[in-house]
């Protein structure tokens, strides 16, 4: 294995072909979070024109770009109750699908068929089910359900990737040693499989934050954030978009960090654990 | 059908394979966890999707829609000539992006599984590619404004650098830009299967082909790919029915100028014509089904993942 370490030359073209490509990734994102610090007579592009905050300002200040506070904060409480339903109904689920159980296709049917289902139809079917029953669409009701259907399906094959790696010889080893079935999955699987349920309540919360299509037509009154810069896109014509979608990207940029960080520090006491036993 | 099922199976093999035969409690065990989710995907997938189904049947007036059974709706859908436009649209779009995407993303689960050493390296690499999906798409889409304006940062440097005399107009708001947008956006979705199904190739395999003297691009075309192809079908169904199925990257990066199938539904459903909506919704569905059945026959997928 040392004789031939030395890289082919093929290994440096695909080195600039994935530079080239995480470029093209965040490129574009770098540059309208540096154009949302453009000065006020600034436009939409470069040149900056002196630096300022106040387009940021503007996002709180300016009636006219839309509610953007009470809309961040229903999208904010909105990821969060998706994000716990997702964890309860995914891990559960993904529990069961261990066992051979009558019925086990269809409910993997439906959870990919909901998946791929194009998301604008999830919303219209909503919207004409709660027309047609004479309820109203609410971000809390309606849009949560359509949510649901998105965040579930990627909690669901997170959970299948997490449990086709887990030993069952642990709960095995619990039952021996005298412990109740409840006894097993809260001191040996749940915490065994905890960093794959944060992997989930990651992806819960930012698939409901960001998620457009199936929440346009089952809102209801009140918009979600996503719904409100969607409405910006067509009537603003100012550096503010920049900055909400600066403002938009932090949130998401420190949920990522925080799941992450909390993933790695499990792995950590997890790995000093093991240190000390042996 | 049958190959849905084996797909079925591929996803559920891992968690089953060391179940035993268990007696009825653990079916039933198995049914309390599974209820919730399935009852919410019925209530809030199923049931609306039979209400769409109901609906496109329907007949309507300007302010209301009026239970009926007719074929009105698919008959008008049939006969205007714009439906075929707006398929060959969708279908123009969904064909091209699944190309792109389909070569950006297997070159790049290729560099991050064959070429990149360390497995922590390879993590940090693979997060760098996958964060973006997780922070909002309709900020990544208006990202490119500023890039390929008439006065954008491409056009600037093309002037700058002598090439064009006068800015390039078909940048933004244009078909070009759309599928820019969809390439930057939906790319991860064929990166991340595939880099799956590669990282399960026995490494050894490819020595054995470069032992037996099998070049560089023998050893992909005749080892890499051919176990890679699982991947490859998931990662075609996601991006296909990702781009047959959306509204808001065409119409704001076409600045209203393209349209696809379900952004005219979207016309629809804002004058508040439900049924012409739900039928145009339902042709849709097969359609997407069909393709995605099509894919499925290609790529025998359970032979591939459970192997």
């Amino acid at each position: 294995m040392h004789g031939d370490d030395a890289r082919p030359w093929t290994f440096y073209a695909f080195a600039a072909f994935f530079t080239l490509f995480v470029l093209f990734l965040y490129g574009p994102m770098i540059v309208i979070y540096i154009l949302s610090f453009q000065g006020p007579h600034g436009g939409m592009t470069f040149p900056l024109n002196g630096v300022s905050l106040h387009w940021f300002e503007a996002l709180v200040s300016q009636t006219r770009v839309g509610d953007i506070a009470g809309s961040f904060i229903r999208s904010i409480s909105l990821a969060a109750i998706v994000s716990a339903l997702t964890v309860m109904l995914a891990v559960l689920a993904g529990l069961a699908f261990r066992r051979r159980f009558r019925g086990s296709a269809f409910a993997f049917y439906l959870t990919i068929a909901s998946l791929i289902m194009p998301g604008l139809f999830v919303g219209l079917g909503i919207a004409l089910t709660f027309r047609l029953l004479g309820l109203p669409t609410e971000w809390y009701t309606t849009a949560l359900g359509a949510q649901l259907t998105w965040t579930l399906p990627f909690g669901l094959l997170i959970m299948f990737a997490v449990l086709g790696r887990f030993n069952r010889a642990y709960e095995e080893a619990a039952i021996d040693l005298g412990a109740t079935n409840w006894q097993k999955v809260k001191e040996v699987t749940l915490p065994i499989l905890l960093p794959g349920i944060i992997g989930v309540a990651l992806f819960g919360f930012t698939l409901s934050y960001d998620e457009i299509a199936r929440t346009a037509l089952a809102a209801g009154a009140k918009n979600t954030l996503p719904l409100e810069i969607w409405a910006m896109t067509t009537n603003v014509t100012s550096p503010t978009l920049y900055a909400v979608g600066a403002v938009t990207t932090v949130v998401s940029f420190a949920v990522i960090v925080l799941a992450l960080g909390s993933i790695a520090i499990v792995q950590r006491r997890r790995a000093a654990a093991s240190a000390r036993t042996e | 059908m049958a190959s849905i099922d084996q797909v079925a199976d591929g996803f559920t093999a891992p968690p089953c394979a060391n179940a035993v035969a268990e007696d009825n409690s653990g079916e039933r065990a198995s049914w309390f966890q599974v209820a919730p989710l399935v009852l919410v995907l019925l209530l809030f997938f199923g049931l609306p999707m039979l209400v769409v189904l109901a609906v496109s049947f329907f007949d309507f007036s300007r302010t209301e829609i009026v239970p009926a059974f007719i074929f009105d709706n698919y008959i008008e859908l049939f006969r205007s000539e714009v439906t075929l436009r707006l398929y060959a649209s969708s279908l123009k779009f969904a064909l091209i992006v699944w190309a792109v995407t389909l070569v950006l993303g297997f070159n790049i689960a290729y560099f991050l599984v064959f070429h990149v050493r360390g497995l922590l390296f390879q993590i940090g690499l693979f997060l760098l590619c996958t964060v973006p999906f997780l922070t909002s798409n309709i900020i990544r889409m208006i990202s490119w404004i500023p890039f390929l304006g008439r006065n954008g940062i491409f056009n600037q440097a093309l002037q700058g650098a002598g090439i064009t005399s006068r800015p390039l107009e078909f940048l933004l708001f244009s078909d070009f830009a759309v599928i820019v947008a969809y390439v930057h956006l939906f790319t991860l979705f064929m990166v991340v299967p595939i880099f799956n199904s590669m990282a399960r190739i026995d490494k050894s395999l490819l020595e054995a082909a470069r032992d037996a003297g099998a070049g560089r691009f023998r050893v992909v075309a005749e080892v890499v790919w051919p176990l890679s192809r699982t991947g490859i079908a998931l990662g075609s169904i996601f991006v296909v029915t990702l781009v047959m199925g959306d509204s808001f990257v065409v119409r704001t990066m076409s600045g209203g100028q393209s349209a696809s199938v379900v952004s005219a539904l979207q016309n629809e459903v804002a004058a508040l014509q439900y049924p012409p909506a739900a039928a145009s919704a339902v042709i849709m569905v097969i359609i997407v089904t069909l393709m995605v059945a099509g894919i499925l026959r290609v790529v025998d997928v359970r032979k591939e993942l459970a192997g």
